[in-house]
């Protein structure tokens, strides 16, 4: 098996009596869509901070493409890009102006063309010449993930890309994330509470709680082990601490040192 | 140093004032406001004292117009940060390939457009209503200006790390941070004036060289080189506390995880 895109091992942050993410261990290969679940302070949002470099681990090891984070951050930002909705960009640019700027901060070549390209793949391209601030939820999330496919990442982190879309467009993003990874060959970290989203997108599962991972697998591995319908059930017996042993299980060898 | 990351940082931030005209009016309606009132105080002065009106005095346009060079560039620097902690565009901007170095050198230009638009409209102003001419410092003014823009480059970064070190409620440093240091800074009276007991505070600051070189320079029409070594000298050593300071910041707010703090704004 080639080398993974993302390689997360033994992974810790602690902010003083905290500890957000407690020794935490998964991999991504590449093209595959890695569903990180979890409630909300399960450590998710943490993770992925520490996997873009904005926030420093306490212990363990971040490699992707090979490389260490810590030792090659600027170099592998370049390959990689994010998309969140906590995140906005500038309100009071135009469309095309913040997908420029992004553009020549990625080095993306071709840029007009690629701004064209992916306006028209998330079906925003008649919005080129609108203000962002006046965009609706649904079209500002759809511009977010433009600026994060401008510069063809082979890995892309989607942080809850679907929280606040009305069922239509969030088939859409669905649809558009599946697409990238089978036209653009890239691998996804993808975290949501929408079950729908995981079980549709995801090719396997890191279920996280209190910093910790619980399970690893596809969606049907996970809850033939733990006996439930569906993965929204398993979510809130999980978040009520409802008979869930604490400790990895892995249904990957690759995937976990259990 | 990557240029077109410089470049796209710069071109985000000039975007934004030709998308919002409101801000170009503060660019220029503070400084319209500072010039028209120690003007109209320097004729008032002039009015009243008859021929005992000291020559000096004249030079507080002067004092308005270079004071400005170090506040336009200081909130170059530090309104940048919050611009996009306003926009909540912060994680985009520090997930993105994007050095510190980068970043630094992008807000230094913004610092450095904002401060020639402002000082050359209240320099041709200053000729047209007070026929006062703050080019009679001919090619003295070149160096004069360049130590006015690394103080306010220096002074922006100091700002930018206590707001990333004490969150977004410090953002009122951005506009504070100048004002802590001008009674001190011989800004429009010179140090002598001040008590000799705190004279050894404007000593510490490079612009009380700049301001009191300002007025030998206007007076005497030579340059004093003095004043311009000191300035240089101190600038030196404040640039790079402020860039270390900045640097250590940064590296602190990725250990505790400050920058994220500013998202849930």
């Amino acid at each position: 098996m080639s080398e993974p895109v993302l390689q997360v091992s033994n992974l810790v942050k602690k902010f003083g009596e905290l500890t957000p993410v407690n020794g935490i261990s998964f991999e991504i290969q590449k093209g595959e869509i890695l569903g990180l679940l979890g409630a909300n302070g399960a450590g998710k949002t943490t993770a992925i901070n520490m996997i873009l470099g904005i926030v420093t681990p306490t212990a363990g090891k971040i490699r992707v493409f090979g490389k260490d984070l810590a030792q090659e951050r600027i170099a592998i930002l370049r390959r990689m890009n994010f998309c969140s909705t906590y995140t906005q960009l500038p309100g009071n640019l135009l469309v095309w102006q913040n997908l420029l700027v992004f553009g020549k901060i990625y080095r993306v070549p071709k840029l007009k063309s690629r701004i064209d390209e992916v306006l028209e793949m998330l079906e925003i391209r008649h919005l080129k010449d609108r203000v962002s601030g006046n965009l609706s939820a649904g079209e500002s999330t759809r511009l977010n993930l433009c600026k994060a496919l401008l510069n063809k990442p082979e890995l892309l982190l989607l942080d809850e890309p679907t929280a606040s879309l009305d069922p239509d467009i969030a088939d859409k993003v669905r649809k558009v994330t599946r697409r990238i990874r089978k036209e653009e060959g890239a691998s996804i970290l993808y975290t949501s509470h929408n079950m729908r989203d995981v079980e549709e997108v995801c090719d396997r599962i890191v279920f996280m709680h209190q910093g910790k991972i619980l399970f690893v697998g596809t969606s049907e591995e996970i809850l033939g082990h733990f006996k439930e319908k569906s993965l929204e059930d398993l979510f809130i017996r999980v978040a009520r601490g409802g008979g869930i042993d604490a400790g990895p299980v892995s249904f990957d060898s690759n995937s976990l040192p259990v | 140093m990557t240029p077109s990351t410089i470049q796209a940082l710069v071109l985000r931030n000039l975007f934004l004032y030709t998308r919002t005209p409101v801000r170009v009016v503060e660019l220029l309606f503070w400084p319209l406001v500072d010039l028209l009132v120690w003007g109209y105080l320097t004729v008032f002065l002039q009015k009243h004292t008859g021929g005992s009106f000291p020559y000096q005095i004249t030079f507080l346009i002067g004092s308005v117009i270079l004071w400005d060079i170090i506040f336009r560039a200081q909130q170059g620097v530090a309104l940048y940060f919050l611009e996009d902690v306003w926009s909540r565009n912060l994680l985009n901007v520090f997930s993105a390939p994007v050095t510190n170095v980068d970043y630094l050198l992008s807000t230094y230009a913004i610092g450095l457009i904002r401060a020639a638009i402002t000082s050359l409209m209240l320099s041709m102003l200053a000729i047209v209503l007070y026929s006062f001419n703050v080019f009679e410092l001919t090619w003295s003014l070149i160096p004069f200006v360049f130590n006015l823009l690394l103080f306010g480059w220096a002074l922006g970064m100091i700002s930018t790390a206590l707001i990333v070190r004490w969150g977004p409620a410090a953002e009122t440093l951005a506009w504070a941070v100048p004002f802590f240091i001008q009674p001190f800074a011989a800004v429009y009276y010179p140090v002598a004036s001040l008590p000799p007991a705190i004279q050894w505070i404007a000593h510490c600051i490079p612009c009380s060289y700049i301001f009191e070189g300002m007025r030998d320079g206007l007076n005497s029409g030579g340059v004093s080189w003095y004043n311009l070594g000191m300035a240089t000298g101190l600038n030196a050593v404040y640039m790079t506390l402020a860039g270390l300071l900045f640097v250590h910041v940064m590296k602190t707010a990725r250990e505790k995880g400050l920058l994220t703090k500013f998202v849930s704004q």
